[in-house]
């Protein structure tokens, strides 16, 4: 077993994993963080999606013990303590862009990360820049159009 | 869809990988973003019983212009490349192939080093760097060597690397000349059905996904430098070749859509 010590939405976190623990177990399992969804396994669909150091990384490629000392921000920990919701999770809410939701956790990290990444986004830009993230419910248009909306609001 | 178990450790320096190589045999592999190792690991098509993580080694991480020459550091990522004014000026064919890998969670993580010593004939940077006639630094405990791009690869993920060697750095040349890259895929994110980069108005021009490496496309070189028109030495885009036969697409496909996109390529970069 190895020690790993992750800031997990801004709280000091320490466990001990297996080399092998993949983060989205850790957060999971370990951590009890259960927001973060595991979909496709292999790093194609985005369901997992959290930031590692304020970027999007996807929680099932990337080992626990890699992600020692980062700081790590899952879908938990984007609204305010009060409960006020993160721009893009209002968004979202705002303009109906989940359906059966499971891909949503995923969907709202990687934008969070897009937007910042890519300042002025078009929707052309929007749908490149979520090419990672799938939804199988298929409902991409509401989402492009709440990550358009929060990107104009400054998206932060 | 668990990875094997297996020891890890932290590089302090490349010294110090070098040496955990050296100690730990070939069963010991390196980790830098991870993003080709691992979903390997976790279809256990790679069971390593050592990793040793150099993805922490920040010195490895820049991007550096001077004396005609780009000089990356291994461990500098997709998206340090794809956002780097100075890359941009620079040697922009390999910004603008950067920004075409994957996603953009899959460019926060994977590296320029990790992506060529993985030698996969399906990436884009690699072949970018063969067109470009970049140059790959590669430390071993008796010191380093510079390995032409030409000559790095030898097959399906494999490459004249050592067990005990890391790649530290890529060098290309300043100015990509007139270049272009084409990616066909039917899906988002994936990797190419066939790629073809084309730098140097011409004068290099590579193939991705047309054999077990990233190779060269000699002939359509030689043609262009014998004098032939963009389609007269696209038409030798496939000769000689052995590309693969896949689900997503036959041999002939293959050397179909190579013969296409090199001309297409080779247009949009300047040569008629």
């Amino acid at each position: 077993m190895t020690a790993v010590t992750l800031t997990v939405n801004g709280t000091e976190r320490s466990l001990e994993v297996e080399p092998r623990t993949l983060l989205v177990h850790a957060l999971r399992d370990d951590l009890g963080l259960t927001g973060t969804n595991v979909g496709c396994d292999s790093s194609s669909c985005g369901a997992c999606t959290v930031l590692v150091d304020g970027q999007s990384a996807k929680s099932c490629t990337m080992f626990a013990v890699q992600a020692n000392d980062a700081d790590i921000t899952t879908i938990e920990g984007v609204a305010d303590a009060d409960g006020t919701l993160h721009p893009m999770q209002q968004a979202f809410h705002e303009h109906h862009a989940l359906q059966c939701g499971y891909c949503t956790p995923g969907m709202v990290m990687a934008a969070i990360s897009l937007v910042e990444e890519y300042p002025g986004l078009d929707e052309g830009g929007v749908r490149h820049g979520l090419e990672g993230n799938l939804c199988r419910c298929t409902g991409y248009q509401n989402i492009v159009d709440a990550v358009l909306a929060a990107a104009g609001s400054g998206g932060d | 869809m668990i990875p094997a178990a297996f020891d890890y450790e932290v590089a302090e320096s490349a010294d110090h990988a070098i040496s955990l190589l050296g100690e730990h045999g070939d069963d010991a592999k390196l980790l830098a973003g991870g993003h080709s190792l691992i979903p390997m690991m976790r279809y256990r098509l790679a069971t390593p019983s050592v990793l040793v993580d150099v993805g922490r080694l920040d010195d490895l991480r820049y991007i550096r212009t001077g004396n005609g020459t780009v000089s990356i550091g291994a461990l500098t990522r997709h998206s340090e490349l794809e956002h780097s004014a100075a890359l941009a000026e620079a040697c922009p064919m390999l910004a603008s192939v950067a920004a075409l890998v994957g996603d953009p969670a899959v460019r926060h993580r994977g590296t320029l080093g990790g992506t060529i010593a993985h030698a996969d004939p399906a990436s884009d940077l690699p072949a970018a760097v063969l067109a470009l006639g970049g140059t790959i630094v590669a430390q071993g405990p008796g010191g380093s060597r510079e390995i032409a791009a030409t000559d790095f690869f030898t097959g399906y993920f494999e490459s004249v690397l050592a067990d005990d060697e890391m790649i530290t750095e890529v060098r290309v040349p300043a100015g990509s000349g007139g270049w272009n890259y084409q990616k066909f895929n039917r899906r988002a994110q994936d990797w190419a059905i066939v790629g073809v980069a084309v730098a140097g108005g011409g004068s290099g021009v590579s193939l991705v996904n047309m054999g077990s490496t990233p190779i060269r496309a000699s002939g359509v070189e030689a043609a262009l430098a014998g004098g032939a028109s963009a389609a007269e030495a696209a038409a030798a885009a496939a000769d000689g070749l052995d590309p693969p036969d896949d689900l997503n697409a036959d041999a002939e496909y293959r050397s179909h859509l190579a013969r296409v996109l090199t001309e297409r390529a080779l247009n949009a970069a300047g040569v008629a």
